[in-house]
């Protein structure tokens, strides 16, 4: 009997169908399903970029390399980086600094959807609803400066619209929901034993934050500045309602928009288009490329 | 280094009681003085976790909290903790009060069911993590983590991080973090019931073990009898958030005082009887058509109805079916002898052992010795 097995195998080999051996790879009827989605993708992401990039390089007067070398001789397109940057960046880092202890409060409570259905109503209203409520609000004569100058805390009204921080409030307002969803799922995903394991062996509230939590946070962390990020970055309707779009707030979405639309230069407004992809992609990689300083495996637990 | 002097124990020794010593260190745990828990109250809304505990444990002292699932003993041991408040009540260690305090300032160790050893620590930072939160000097750190990982012998693998490690291992690396820090008393919440049945039992002496060689107060909450009765000094049996008896495992498993608790220690025949007499405390009962005598655990009168309670070892099926008689129901083979299920006329299960191998459905009698026979009165229960 054990002679003849390797040559039952052998026929058995040959005779497996195309069917079986396809599907013992993981593909079968199910992998059909990704077609629709790989077809938009293709059609909706995929070629317009190509098209995009390709004609970026085709600049209506100049070598190939003319818009590229515009965008970066020009201080007025170049400095469009560090406006986008200095919005994108802190508003990022302040929406996760807010969104940290609100999820650990809410980590704890019995009822959160009520909490997380306020927290997320921004979000649903957009950006464009927000920057208007917030331009009275904020404006000279709206709650805010009010309030602080019957308190006597101002002498005269803030001026918060107009300028960086009118955008500033707005991206913080409209981005926080999307951060505080995101650090939430990452700070319930830790087991609360590991907590207490580390109250009982000494560690007080700071030591626990520092040495269990922020270091199994930090991977998810990393992933929702990226995504939060890439939002601040391309902001648009608030840079141009609540801000300075000729000044502080004058973004890179905002001068590929006038290249493209008001100066009718396509090519000019791709090739912006193109280097605010590169610039987003570089900070996205060095974010998610430093979580491999940190544990990354699960962190539910350790039952064997 | 794992060699340790043996301990003189006593099962409920008094402030004196014996301490042991670590390996090697210079300063024994500091046993703290009693244990005391006065009227504990835990109260989940309308739900009593807990409903009046008082239960003083003497230093060094091992004990076994042993329940059924929900009977408030892992309750009971997080409130120890600290980590989650008494709704009334009072700890203290020695003359220190303790219950207000939060688990950070009261330094028990506590070995966690889930083990919950910190995922991205290799196994020595594990230990070592309560050791930094008291700012041991780092030598001496080091010294003491060494001597923990050998204690729980894993003096080799204190680079791995838990997830390379089974599940035993886990448990071993959270016995050592709970145990460094020198803890006047450890709690384990059912440590062993993720393991395999093999290294559950290799575990229970090693834990024993390294209880004799720190010499802390350990609390180990269990539902497994078997555990509480080969590891405690002293086994306290919880249900419905109260105490039903404490007592040393020998006295637990011979006179239970009450038929739930016997019926954790083992005795699973119940059956329901009329006393017709007494006689200090042997008792004789009518029940199914039989007579039977017992040892009756608390005060039965004439006529009062009893519940009898047997063991399945103690109760042997005889082929006459002269007295109880009953029908078999299911019948295995457990080496030496065989055990089995029957049914007595008046619809009551039983649990027997026998000599032979009976088939199903054969009509038997049993015997009993009157000594392992316990009659509790009923109790509204």
């Amino acid at each position: 009997m054990s002679a003849t097995a390797p040559a039952r195998q052998e026929v058995r080999r040959a005779g497996i169908p195309l069917r079986q051996r396809l599907r013992a790879r993981g593909i079968d009827g199910i992998t059909l399903l990704v077609l629709p989605a790989l077809l938009a993708l293709i059609a909706l992401f995929v070629y317009p970029f190509v098209y995009g990039l390709v004609v970026s390089f085709a600049p209506k007067v100049g070598p190939f390399y003319e818009n590229y070398r515009k965008f970066f001789s020009d201080p007025f397109l170049r400095s469009t980086i560090w406006h986008t940057l200095a919005l994108a960046f802190p508003t990022t880092l302040l929406s996760i600094l807010l969104a940290l202890p609100i999820a650990f409060r809410v980590r704890l409570m019995r009822r959160q959807r009520a909490l997380t259905t306020i927290l997320l109503l921004p979000m649903t209203l957009g950006t464009v609803l927000v920057a208007q409520g917030l331009l009275t609000y904020l404006g000279p004569h709206g709650w805010f400066n009010r309030v602080l100058l019957l308190l006597h805390i101002t002498q005269a009204p803030l001026l918060l619209t107009n300028n960086y921080w009118g955008v500033f409030a707005s991206l913080v307002l409209t981005g926080f929901p999307f951060t505080f969803l995101l650090t939430l799922s990452y700070v319930s995903g830790i087991d609360p034993a590991l907590e207490e394991a580390a109250a009982t062996l000494g560690g007080r509230a700071w030591d626990r934050f520092r040495r269990i939590f922020l270091p199994l946070l930090a991977p998810g962390l990393a992933v929702t500045f990226c995504l939060s990020f890439v939002q601040s970055f391309s902001v648009f309707p608030s840079a141009v309602l609540l801000g300075a779009p000729a000044g502080s707030t004058h973004v890179i979405s905002i001068a590929a928009y006038q290249a493209a639309f008001e100066q009718y230069n396509y090519s000019l407004g791709s090739a912006i288009a193109m280097i605010m992809g590169v610039v987003q992609l570089v900070i996205v990689i060095a974010v998610l490329a430093s979580r491999q300083l940190f544990y990354r495996g699960p962190v539910g637990g350790t039952k064997g | 280094m794992t060699e340790t002097p043996v301990l003189q124990r006593s099962a409920s020794g008094g402030p004196s009681a014996p301490r042991g010593s670590t390996a090697g260190g210079s300063a024994a745990p500091d046993a703290g003085g009693v244990l005391e828990l006065a009227g504990l109250r835990r109260d989940f809304g309308s739900f009593k976790a807990l409903r009046g505990i008082d239960l003083t444990i003497a230093p060094g002292e091992f004990v076994a909290l042993l329940g059924p699932s929900g009977c408030g003993k892992t309750t009971a041991l997080n409130c120890i903790a600290g980590l989650m408040p008494l709704t009334a009540g009072r700890i203290s260690l020695g003359d220190r009060r303790i219950d207000e305090l939060p688990p950070e300032q009261r330094g028990f160790g506590m070995v966690f069911q889930s083990y919950a050893l910190f995922p991205h620590m290799t196994v020595r930072k594990n230990v070592g993590f309560g050791l930094a939160m008291q700012k041991v000097p780092r030598k001496e750190a080091e010294t003491r983590i060494d001597e923990a990982l050998s204690l729980v012998r894993l003096h080799a693998q204190g680079d791995k991080l838990p997830g390379q490690m089974s599940g035993g291992q886990q448990q071993r690396v959270a016995i050592a973090r709970a145990i460094v820090i020198r803890p006047p008393v450890v709690l384990m919440d059912e440590p062993l019931s993720n393991l395999d049945a093999k290294l559950r039992l290799e575990m229970r002496a090693e834990i024993r073990r390294i209880h004799e060689a720190i010499g802390s107060t350990t609390i180990y909450v269990t539902h497994d009898q078997d555990e509480a009765l080969s590891m405690a000094d002293r086994i306290v049996v919880m249900q419905e958030g109260m105490i039903r008896q404490t007592g040393a495992p020998e006295a637990l498993y011979e006179r239970p005082l009450h038929a739930d608790v016997a019926e954790f220690m083992g005795f699973r025949t119940r059956m329901r009887g009329r006393v017709q007499s007494v006689q200090g405390d042997r008792a004789t009962v009518e029940t199914g058509g039989a007579v039977l005598e017992g040892v009756a655990r608390n005060p039965v009168s004439v006529g009062q109805t009893v519940t009898l309670m047997i063991r399945p070892e103690d109760l042997l099926a005889m082929v006459e079916t002269a007295g109880l008689g009953g029908t078999v129901r299911s019948i295995e083979y457990r080496g030496r002898a065989f055990f089995g299920t029957a049914s007595l006329a008046d619809g009551t299960d039983v649990f027997f052992r026998s000599e032979m191998r009976l088939s199903i459905g054969q009509r038997i009698g049993f015997t009993a010795p009157p000594s392992q026979i316990l009659v509790f009165a009923e109790d509204g229960s």
